[in-house]
């Protein structure tokens, strides 16, 4: 799938490239595209980090800022030479995004935009107070990028610099969201549980993106203080990063071609405001921020989810994608040499939630090569006994063995790596992925490949394993004809089949499904029936909850019940069928 | 040092009120209301206008908002246009600001008296508030807390920009309510910080009575949880945003006429205030009022004494008070997160 998708970029890159070539080409243009530049990349940084990671920043623009004063305090107190300081220009903006972000990215919702426009306009401040940064004029006379005699002094040789470093992020933006952390990344955003059930570090995943979004501004500060060769905190301020927010959104806040469209959008508009407003109004100041706030508020309204996507959908949609090559194989999941026969045990497991007593010593336990079912009316405590055993829910009491081995207070990550994987009840898939892209993101733990391997292409061999490994098992549900679409467009019945190929990528050795059947026609039940039978003859076990009474009556080899967090029944199906307190439990008492 | 606690305790009321604002907005629509610095602004520049005898831009701003509010209310009720409907957008919306418009201009160049100039002042930027919520908000009341955070920056954009334009660049005061003051021990209290406390005690008091007794703050309380819910059980969701908004706008002119006195307000002044406020009312977890307050207090005392000890620090200092209390959040955040989509 590469060569269709780096056609359009080289394109893009030789077009930019000729551009100041052209004659008659007004030297204002350069300059404009110069800051268009500058924005896209901080911009690129909020698309991976708020629009796919669904991390909001308005402060991306302190860390402009630490890339900008890092090279004007060595360049010019200590005269270091520019490309010595680029290097330490990133890795402070990354620091400073270590520190900060251990505070910030382990929050959820709007705590974190607001915590990012506070410590934004803190930082804003300490720029303008700290003698050494020259308060608040800052620092002037930064000398210019150099190579070799060629001194970048004028807007169109820094061009170069600009836009290279603009289509290089670009490309490692792309390439890393193409990637094993590029589907972890991209998980993020629909909440935590999902991808923390396929051994995703979200806390990790999370920094790793807000680090990324300040290196990338860090980036932009290093050429914006080399650009204009002075430094002052003006355009580090709560305003620049709420600009770029703004940059983000308008461009289409999900994809990195948005972010370079938005600022060329805004930088554009931007310009032409303030040179014709006034014109038009008479000479009164700050005209375009008034024009600039009412139209933000009114492409809200009209177009939230940005230009880029509005003009891609109007553009002919590409042929699919290649589909992987499923000869390649990953090595099986680590397991145990010998199989012991009890899988799961679970004692006298609890779970409060205040007063309230989810799951009350609820005891069972499933062998190998086992289906069970778990029943029982609303409210009886069997989601709830998903999450204890997944590691999503901490027990207060008792204890759940898997193999022998505690797994009391193991996070989800380490379950999933013993061979415990699962769907969910309210389908947590990412819709804006294909199936091939969400299903691969449960082989996640038995991959390698790191941020960095991605961005630079090295983890093609992996990659590729990865995706065969999810394209077998996409087979194997028989979604095959489905593989390149868009989850999101899947009818529920199909997302929760795309949900159980999810499951297997974990090559696992117990199934847990929740309610899979709900949604299913028919004849897709009966097939869904089939191949948990050839799952378990193939050596799985499942542990199912679902409320399709004939489905579960025909298929389980064993029947747990629960009511009002209590284990009411266990037995064979045929002597659940008869058992008085399941059917006063579904049927209310017998008058 | 007491005095410093003193002035502490008067800015830490102004931050209370603002906080407690954010707060009520925030349950109720979802909005981080970023503008609620212009609030402040548009109130405290509208009565120092008014004192000094000129004609305040926000007047007219108020009857414009209230015609393309109008205007929204007539489109989005085009299928079902009836009397009442009609009757009540006019009411509204035009007749509304257009009163506040012909007093304003009835009463400039005519000294009104503080009390009247205190009331028109309410008036128009109440409105606006509530125009704010209308045009700006309602259309995308269903969105995510991000997009409405967007457009939040949005409205604060535009009108701060128009602040500059209806104040100008430079600085006003307004006069004090009240020129009394007493000396109680080694401490003054002038009449303005008076009524700053009481002001600000009497709302806390009122915030609470009326979201924990009446029916209204309940159905609002309702909408913040789930739209549709309170939807189905017959609350106008669109009403308790507007009834929000119009309080959110009083409460920052209440606080803007407040302080005018005491400080020089800018055009641009309103925006660091109401970020304070912010500050406290994310301490307070967006939720709590007593604790949106007492946070309020400290944020103003720990201003004051940073401005007397390290003054060129004070904001630093200010708003990273913001992290101890996001680490402290995080390390309390629940194993499972609510669904979201």
């Amino acid at each position: 799938m590469a060569m269709p998708q780096r056609l359009p970029i080289l394109l893009f890159a030789l077009v930019m490239a000729a551009v100041p070539f052209i004659p008659g080409v007004p030297p204002f243009w350069i300059v404009l595209l110069d800051n268009i530049g500058l924005s896209a990349l901080v911009a690129m940084g909020l698309v991976l980090l708020t629009g796919v990671g669904g991390l909001t920043s308005f402060g991306q623009a302190a860390f402009c800022g630490f890339g900008a004063y890092t090279t004007a305090v060595l360049t010019t107190t200590y005269g270091l030479s520019p490309w010595l300081t680029l290097p330490l220009s990133l890795l402070v903006a990354g620091c400073a995004a270590v520190v900060l972000g251990l505070v910030t990215v382990r929050l959820s919702g709007h705590y974190l935009p607001l915590g990012t426009i506070a410590w934004g306009i803190g930082l804003f401040y300490l720029f303008s107070k700290l003698e050494f940064l020259g308060r608040n004029d800052g620092i002037s006379a930064i000398p210019p990028l150099s190579i070799g005699s060629l001194k970048m002094l004028d807007p169109g040789t820094i061009y170069f610099a600009i836009w290279i470093a603009v289509l290089l992020s670009a490309l490692l933006t792309i390439n890393l969201l193409d990637s094993r952390t590029g589907r972890a990344i991209r998980a993020l955003r629909r909440g935590h549980i999902a991808a923390e059930a396929f051994g995703v570090h979200t806390p990790h995943a999370k920094l790793l993106v807000f680090i990324y979004a300040a290196v990338l501004a860090g980036l932009s500060g290093w050429l914006y203080a080399h650009f204009v060769r002075a430094a002052n905190p003006t355009p580090f301020g709560a305003q620049a990063g709420i600009e770029y927010l703004f940059i983000a959104v308008v461009g289409g806040a999900g994809y990195v071609w948005g972010g370079v469209l938005g600022a060329a959008i805004v930088v554009v508009l931007k310009e032409v405001l303030q040179s014709y407003l006034p014109y038009v109004f008479g000479g009164q100041g700050q005209l375009e921020t008034i024009v600039f706030g009412i139209l933000l508020v009114v492409l809200l309204q009209l177009a939230p989810t940005g230009v880029w996507p509005w003009l891609m959908a109007r553009l002919p949609q590409r042929s699919d994608r290649k589909r992987p090559d499923t000869s390649l194989t990953l090595p099986a999941r680590a397991r145990a040499a010998t199989a012991p026969a009890v899988l799961l045990q679970i004692d006298n497991a609890r779970k409060q939630f205040g007063g309230v007593i989810a799951v009350n010593d609820v005891s069972f336990d499933v062998q190998a090569r086992e289906i069970v079912a778990l029943i029982g009316p609303n409210g009886a405590g069997k989601s709830t006994t998903f999450n204890l055993v997944t590691g999503v829910l901490t027990a207060s009491g008792g204890k759940i063995s898997v193999l022998g081995q505690s797994i009391d207070n193991a996070p989800p990550q380490e379950i999933v790596k013993l061979g415990i994987s699962r769907t969910f009840q309210h389908v947590k898939l990412v819709p804006d992925m294909t199936v091939l892209e969400n299903v691969a993101l449960g082989a996640h733990q038995r991959g390698h490949a790191g941020a960095i391997a991605s961005m630079l292409r090295l983890d093609r061999a992996d990659e590729a394993k990865l995706l065969a490994e999810a394209a077998r098992q996409i087979e194997r549900v028989g979604l095959g004809d489905q593989i390149n679409q868009l989850a999101g467009s899947l009818s529920l019945g199909q997302q929760r089949i795309v949900e159980i190929a999810r499951a297997l990528c974990v090559d696992p050795i117990l199934l847990l499904l929740d309610e899979p059947a709900a949604g299913l026609r028919h004849m897709e039940k009966q097939q869904l029936a089939a191949l948990l039978r050839q799952l378990r003859d193939g050596g799985m076990s499942v542990l199912l909850v679902e409320h399709d009474m004939g489905f579960v009556m025909d298929l389980a080899d064993r029947i747990v019940v629960l009511d009002f967090g209590t284990k009411i029944a266990e037995g064979t199906p045929a002597a659940i069928k008869t058992n008085p307190d399941v059917i006063k439990a579904y049927l209310g008492a017998v008058a | 040092m007491l005095f410093l606690v003193q002035d502490g305790i008067t800015n830490g009321a102004i931050y209370a009120l603002l906080g407690l604002a954010l707060v009520l907005v925030f349950a109720v629509t979802r909005v981080i209301l970023i503008p609620q610095g212009e609030f402040v602004t548009y109130g405290a520049l509208t009565y120092a206008s008014l004192a000094s005898g000129q004609f305040p831009g926000t007047a007219k701003l108020a009857v414009a908002m209230g015609v393309v509010a109008f205007g929204l209310d007539m489109f989005a009720g085009r299928k079902a246009l009836h009397g009442k409907l009609v009757a009540r957008a006019i009411l509204i919306n035009l007749v509304l600001p257009a009163i506040a418009f012909g007093l304003t201009s009835w009463f400039s160049g005519r000294q009104g008296g503080i009390a009247v100039n205190i009331a028109l002042s309410l008036l128009i930027v109440a409105s606006i508030g509530l125009f704010l919520y209308r045009i700006a908000f309602q259309p995308i009341a269903h969105t995510s807390v991000l997009v409405l955070l967007i457009a939040s920056v949005g409205c604060h954009l535009a009108m701060q920009g128009f602040g500059l334009v209806f104040f100008g660049a430079e600085g006003q005061r307004g006069p004090p309510l009240s020129n009394e003051a007493f000396a109680f021990g080694a401490l003054r209290f002038t009449g303005q910080s008076i009524a700053v406390y009481a002001i600000t005690i009497a709302f806390i008091a009122a915030l609470w009575l009326f979201f924990g007794f009446t029916l209204t703050g309940k159905a609002l309380r309702a909408t913040a949880v789930n739209r549709l819910g309170a939807r189905l059980v017959g609350i106008r969701t669109t009403l308790a945003g507007q009834i929000a908004f119009l309080m959110a706008a009083s409460i920052g002119a209440i606080s803007g006429i407040l302080i005018v006195p005491i400080t020089t307000l800018y055009y641009d002044t309103g925006f660091l205030i109401g970020l304070k406020g912010f500050v406290a009312a994310i301490i307070g977890g967006l939720v709590s009022y007593p604790l949106t307050a007492i946070a309020a207090l400290v944020v103003g005392i720990v201003e004051a004494f940073s401005s007397f000890y390290a003054s060129d620090y004070k904001e630093v200092i200010v708003f990273f008070l913001i992290l101890p209390v996001l680490v402290l959040r995080s390390l309390a955040v629940p194993a499972v997160e609510e669904e979201k989509d």
